[in-house]
């Protein structure tokens, strides 16, 4: 009697997995039919990528670029020190052709590990600015975010900013409020701090901010900002997307971005990133990857690239989206991305001595 | 060989464990079949590995079993234990917890039409007087239910020997005994052979047709359970099987033997020891039923302690030469500590020990 | 079985062939001693504070009575649906001091109001602990429901009164299943990323990433975890020497309605707050700003697309789980009735996975797999052929979850007495037959709990999912990392729900079913 009810709860069991797999699958089979019909190539294979840019960033994107030339588009999404090392594991079998991931840091981590092979592009060397790119022509930037300072309008006069050292300095005592540093945009600050002014310095900066905390470092950006709009701190340095979303859901915020070291001092300026993509070394279709990298930095793809997440495009001329050039011009530190790489573990490093947790 | 053929069930030789550590070695016997045999032994002899092993749970490291005139173990081979048709019953009764009493009943009948199991079973459980309760579970019924459908559940497919390892022992005085007669009288209707594993003599005395004594891994006699009682082997069979003493005594002639309470002739148990000589000293083996109460008679001795056991009492009594012997009286006769009380001896078999 | 696991194990172990001391050094100086210490501290804390919740709480609802007793019963359970990243940073959106919970106190209460600061150790440990005392909690209260109130008996028939009982006979005959729980949770503990990331607290888990994303040292990565392994080994053989004295308890009479001790008025008080407190914060709470958040977005939420997402995570979550419960089958019947060095210590390795951060193992698998398809690919075979496919994931979800499936199905197979075996192969029933007539109906609430602890498990995994899940394949627990990542935690809401909802069917279905079989 009971194996009998065992027995059929089993089937039944059996019976949904199945059907949910299908249907899982069968949904799928629809968006590709779907991208399919809208194909004019035949012949060209889908593209691989590898994203550690997630998802909702990319895939309108994708689907903008696939209905104009036809070809597909897969990908997956992961932290993108997995992906490399997934890549490397995959070595001369992996289905990808393209890796995007964000920071140049990571970039330039790729690039030391030989996954990349070189882009060999005369539309991207034309394109995007030379300091946005590797210099070894292994990665491009595809779009750019600053690391800036944000401060409470209420409490903090934009006189009393200066410089991202300035943070240190006594007048913010308990007033600041950072990320925490195992995140990579820290890390690639720090790195450029280094690379301007020398390790020694660095860390004294560095320090000066651990002892100016209001509170420990937060887990992201957002809460940085939170804090500052709730009163338990008056400073802090975030990117600058993470504002702009702020700002789009919640106007009133008593918040505002500052451009910091704006001298005329020549290798100082307002810390920027990227995200980027390199081709890989085993692509099975590296001219198709290079269309895809071609036409993202294509004005009309910039912008919609960039815009979705609010950062700034690549390009020289590409149009910036309306709230975020409402934030004024800047001048940008001239110091080449690899640097970041090189840089990052001194950075971590040093991050760790200070107990910048 | 040939001797063996002819008995139902034969263990030759057995040796159960290492061979230089054995559990169990030289165990030989045989049944008949339809015979009930009892493993009588403390605890730790061995006696549930014997069990076990003519089950199929145990390999052989020596000697061979046959059964029905097929080898079912022997060094490096043992028939599996599905594959014997041995049923078994035992100590906890593992009754399985998720199925029904008929359930648990009908669990080894296979290759039967559904009604032949259900005639089969419905059989069994009426038999042991379960039939109300076919449908309850079994952690509903009591101890003894629970080993009556054990038995149900092992007798259903017909096995071919029936193994019961200590089934009365989770039972209280009484239901062992009235159980114990039950479970014979449904062995011998259904002329199943089998094999009891106990400690208790008594269990042992009402069920067994024959007993063997095992102890540290030794069988020390098999026989039938009036042989046991009356004609022990050895000291320990004698000290193991029933109440008594031994008194001590003196070889007066290779037959005859004096005591405290007399002289005995030694008639044909000789087989106790060997080799013995006149003048020997000896231990005498003393049951109490060999010491008959007699106000009369001219030997007495003094009551040192008294059980009531209802029917009797059980008197401890000294000698003149302060050895004790125990004595079964019927109960009217009531005497006080301390009281002399007249004794004779009516001994049929005299036992002798060195 | 144990093989997928001991490739892994191998490739962890092999990263000490090539030492980067610089790396190593600068880690050994300024971050590991600190993050072995508040390792160890949150694993014991979570530990002590678990096992104080899942006992206190199990014993009031299974052997006491109470007003709202029969819903704690259940109820308490519902935590554990909730996976511990969401349940992180949605305590975090309640509690902190902008968040909704406390903004609401200081707006409607008093201004002056400031709870105690959530980023905090204490914070971690409250986290952690609301989402892994279930699994303490549903392992003792089985205990107590079999044995509870008859070991009470048993200690007041000697003299002790209700509360030496407890104490002396209760809690002892139930600290096996107290330490299984507990290890489970700390094995939880060791491998979770997700939890103590939202905290910014610093873990041997956390400098494992550091090392590899952040200094991009794989191998110290590596290293790390093998130290961690040690931390895990430690953590088995203390349970192992508690398990040790664990006995075969036969469960005759378990606990009736009429038979629990009804508490006097001012305990049921106490009793029905203290269940009351913890519902609230580990279910209540962490819910309620999860709808605060997702309620706004629900339009924009409730596309095609997350529905697939639904069905992928579900459909995904019941196949691991069937396949996985079945390994553990086989693997806790190998043991049992093997039971030889070469069993034990496949079992051993087996269940060693759980304690692996998920990146970690999984990279640790990839690397065999990928070797495989190298080889295969020599034979003029399409490359790739098991990377990116279903069974990739399927074999380090096993891996993975193996320690889940197998401790209740071993616990229940405790039960199963070596004398039931020989009775059924008296009767002729032996091998497969006997596993399926006899103890598969014995063992099935326990194979029923491990169907669930699966299921919920699957469905919340992040980072195995990410890194095996087929082109186009995705999950709620990937979408929730997608947005919540990127800081987007209302948006995150929807999906962070759907996961709780759909883990909570089977916990449900446990629940009933469990109740059912144990009367």
């Amino acid at each position: 009697m009971r194996t009998n009810q065992l027995k059929a709860s089993l089937r039944y069991l059996l019976a949904t997995i199945v059907a949910g797999l299908l249907a899982a699958c069968t949904a799928d089979q629809d968006v590709e039919e779907a991208t399919q019909a809208a194909n004019t190539d035949h012949l060209s294979e889908p593209i691989v990528v590898y994203s550690s840019r997630k998802q909702h960033l990319i895939e309108p994107v994708f689907e903008q670029f696939t209905q104009q030339t036809g070809i597909t588009v897969e990908y997956t999404t992961d932290k993108a020190g997995v992906l490399i090392e997934r890549i490397k594991i995959e070595g001369q079998n992996t289905p990808a052709d393209l890796l995007i991931t964000v920071d140049a840091g990571n970039l330039g981590y790729a690039a030391a590990e030989g996954i990349f092979q070189a882009i060999n592009s005369a539309v991207i060397n034309e394109t995007v600015a030379p300091h946005l790119r590797d210099e070894q022509d292994l990665w491009t930037g595809l779009s750019l975010r600053a690391r800036t300072i944000v401060y409470s309008t209420e409490r903090v006069k934009p006189d009393d900013l200066s410089t991202y050292q300035g943070l240190g300095e006594s007048q913010w005592q308990g007033r600041l409020c950072l990320r925490t540093s195992k995140k990579v945009y820290n890390q690639s600050l720090v790195a450029m701090l280094i690379a301007e002014q020398g390790e020694v310095k660095a860390e004294q900066t560095v320090a000066a901010w651990i002892a100016n905390l209001a509170i420990s470092p937060t887990s992201n950006d957002t809460k940085v900002m939170q804090a500052i709009a709730a009163g338990q701190c008056d400073v802090g340095i975030v990117n600058t997307y993470y504002f702009g979303r702020l700002e789009a859901k919640n106007p009133d915020l008593p918040l505002a971005l500052f451009w910091p070291n704006q001298s005329e001092a020549e290798n100082s300026g307002v810390h920027v990133n990227v995200s980027g993509a390199g081709i890989l070394k085993y692509s099975n279709n590296p001219d198709q990857a290079r269309r895809l990298l071609e036409w993202l930095a294509t004005e009309q793809a910039q912008a919609l690239f960039a815009g979705l997440n609010k950062e700034y495009p690549v390009i020289s001329h590409g149009a910036i989206d309306p709230q975020v050039s409402a934030w004024g011009a800047f001048k940008q530190s001239p110091l080449a991305l690899s640097k970041a790489f090189q840089l990052q573990p001194a950075a971590v490093k040093l991050m760790d001595r200070v107990s910048y947790k | 060989m040939s001797t063996e053929i002819k008995h139902y069930l034969s263990l030759n030789e057995v040796v159960i464990g290492y061979d230089s550590e054995p559990v169990l070695s030289g165990i030989s016997f045989s049944l008949q079949r339809g015979e009930i045999g009892c493993l009588l032994g403390p605890s730790g002899c061995g006696k549930t590995s014997l069990l076990r092993a003519i089950g199929g749970f145990e390999h052989l490291s020596g000697g061979r079993i046959t059964l029905n005139n097929e080898i079912i173990s022997q060094r490096q081979y043992t028939l599996a234990p599905e594959q014997r048709q041995i049923g078994m019953v035992f100590q906890d009764y593992a009754l399985f917890p998720h199925l029904s009493v008929i359930e648990n009943v009908k669990f080894g009948l296979h290759g039967l039409s559904q009604s032949e199991s259900d005639t089969r079973s419905l059989y069994l459980l009426e038999q042991i007087g379960l039939m109300d309760k076919k449908a309850v579970m079994p952690h509903e019924l009591s101890g003894g239910e629970q080993q009556r459908v054990a038995l149900a559940r092992a007798l259903a497919p017909q096995p071919k020997l029936l193994l019961l390892d200590e089934p009365f022992s989770n039972l209280d005085v009484e239901l062992r005994e009235s159980l114990g007669e039950q479970v014979r009288a449904l062995l011998k209707q259904t002329q199943t052979t089998a094999i009891m594993v106990t400690h208790d003599q008594h269990e042992a005395f009402a069920m067994a047709d024959s007993i063997g004594v095992l102890n540290d891994g030794a069988l020390l006699q098999w026989d039938s359970a009036y042989a046991i009682y009356h004609q022990p082997i050895n000291a320990f069979v004698a000290d193991f099987v029933g109440q008594g003493v031994m008194l001590n005594g003196e070889m007066v002639s290779t037959t005859e033997v004096q005591t405290t309470l007399g002289c005995f002739e030694r008639k044909s148990i000789a087989a106790t020891i060997d080799n013995i000589q006149p003048g020997d000293p000896v231990k005498v083996l003393i049951r109490p039923d060999d010491i008959i109460h007699q106000d009369s008679s001219e030997l007495t001795a003094k009551v040192v302690a008294r059980h009531f056991r209802g029917a009797e009492f059980l008197y401890h009594l000294e000698l003149d030469n302060h050895e004790l012997v125990l004595a079964l009286v019927p109960s009217h006769h009531d005497h006080a500590i301390n009281e002399k009380i007249g004794i004779r001896l009516e001994i049929d078999h005299v036992v002798v020990f060195k | 079985m144990s093989l997928p696991t001991t490739l892994a194990l191998v490739g962890v172990l092999t990263a000490w062939l090539d030492i980067d001391l610089l790396v190593l050094g600068h880690l050994f100086e300024f971050v590991i001693p600190n993050a072995v210490l508040n390792t160890l501290g949150l694993v014991v804390c979570v530990a002590i504070v678990t096992s104080l919740i899942a006992v206190i709480s199990a014993w009031l609802t299974t052997v006491c009575d109470f007003p709202g007793r029969a819903f704690f019963s259940w109820a308490l359970i519902l935590p554990m649906a909730i996976p511990g990243y969401v349940m992180a940073f949605a305590l975090v959106g309640a509690l902190e001091y902008t968040g909704s919970f406390q903004t609401y106190l200081r707006e409607s209460i008093s201004s002056s109001l400031i709870l105690p600061d959530i980023y905090s150790f204490g914070g971690v440990v409250l986290a952690l602990s609301l989402t892994l005392y279930p699994y303490t909690y549903l392992l003792v209260r089985n205990a107590f429901q079999t044995q509870g109130k008859q070991s009470l008996e048993v200690g007041q028939s000697l003299g002790l009164s209700v509360r030496q009982s407890f104490w002396r006979v209760s809690l002892p005959q139930a600290r096996p299943w107290i330490v299984g729980g507990s290890l489970l949770v700390m094995m939880e503990t060791l491998a979770d990323f997700g939890t103590v990331a939202v905290f910014n607290y610093d873990t041997l888990t956390t400098t494992i990433y550091k090392s590899w994303f952040g200094l991009f040292s794989f191998q110290s990565a590596l290293q790390i975890a093998s130290l961690l392994l040690l931390f895990v080994i430690v953590v088995s053989l203390l349970e192992a020497q508690s398990r040790h004295k664990q006995r075969f308890t036969n469960a005759r009479n378990t606990v009736q309605a009429r038979s629990r001790i009804l508490l006097p008025s001012k305990q049921a008080y106490l009793a029905c707050a203290f269940c009351g407190v913890i519902f609230f914060i580990g279910f209540m709470l962490p819910i309620g700003q999860l709808l605060l958040w997702a309620i706004p977005h629900l339009s924009l939420g409730l596309t095609d697309q997350f529905w697939r997402y639904m069905l992928g995570s579900f459909s995904l979550s019941l196949l691991a789980m069937t396949i996985i419960t079945v390994f553990a089958l086989l693997l806790a019947f190998a043991a049992r009735t093997q039971n030889s060095y070469l069993a034990n210590w496949s079992v051993k390795i087996s269940t060693l996975g759980y304690a692996l951060p998920g990146t970690v193992l999984a990279v640790g698998l990839l690397a065999p797999i990928a070797a495989i398809d190298h080889y295969l690919a020599r034979f003029g075979f399409a490359a790739p052929i098991l990377q990116g496919s279903i069974v990739v994931m399927l074999l380090a979800y096993s891996v993975r979850f193996m320690a889940v499936a197998f401790s209740p199905i071993e616990n229940n197979l405790l039960r199963v007495t070596p004398s039931i075996d020989a009775a059924s192969r008296s009767l002729s029933v032996s091998g497969l037959s006997m596993l399926w007539r006899v103890h598969f109906p014995m063992i099935r609430v326990g194979v029923l709990t491990a169907m669930v602890l699966v299921f919920v498990d699957v469905m919340k995994e992040l980072p195995i999912t990410l890194m095996t899940r087929p082109f186009g394949f995705n999950t709620l627990a990937v979408r929730i990392y997608e947005l919540s990542s990127e800081g987007l935690w209302q948006r995150a809401a929807l999906p962070a729900l759907a996961i709780v909802l759909v883990g909570l069917i089977p916990v449900v279905i446990l629940i009933l079913r469990a109740d059912k079989v144990q009367q």
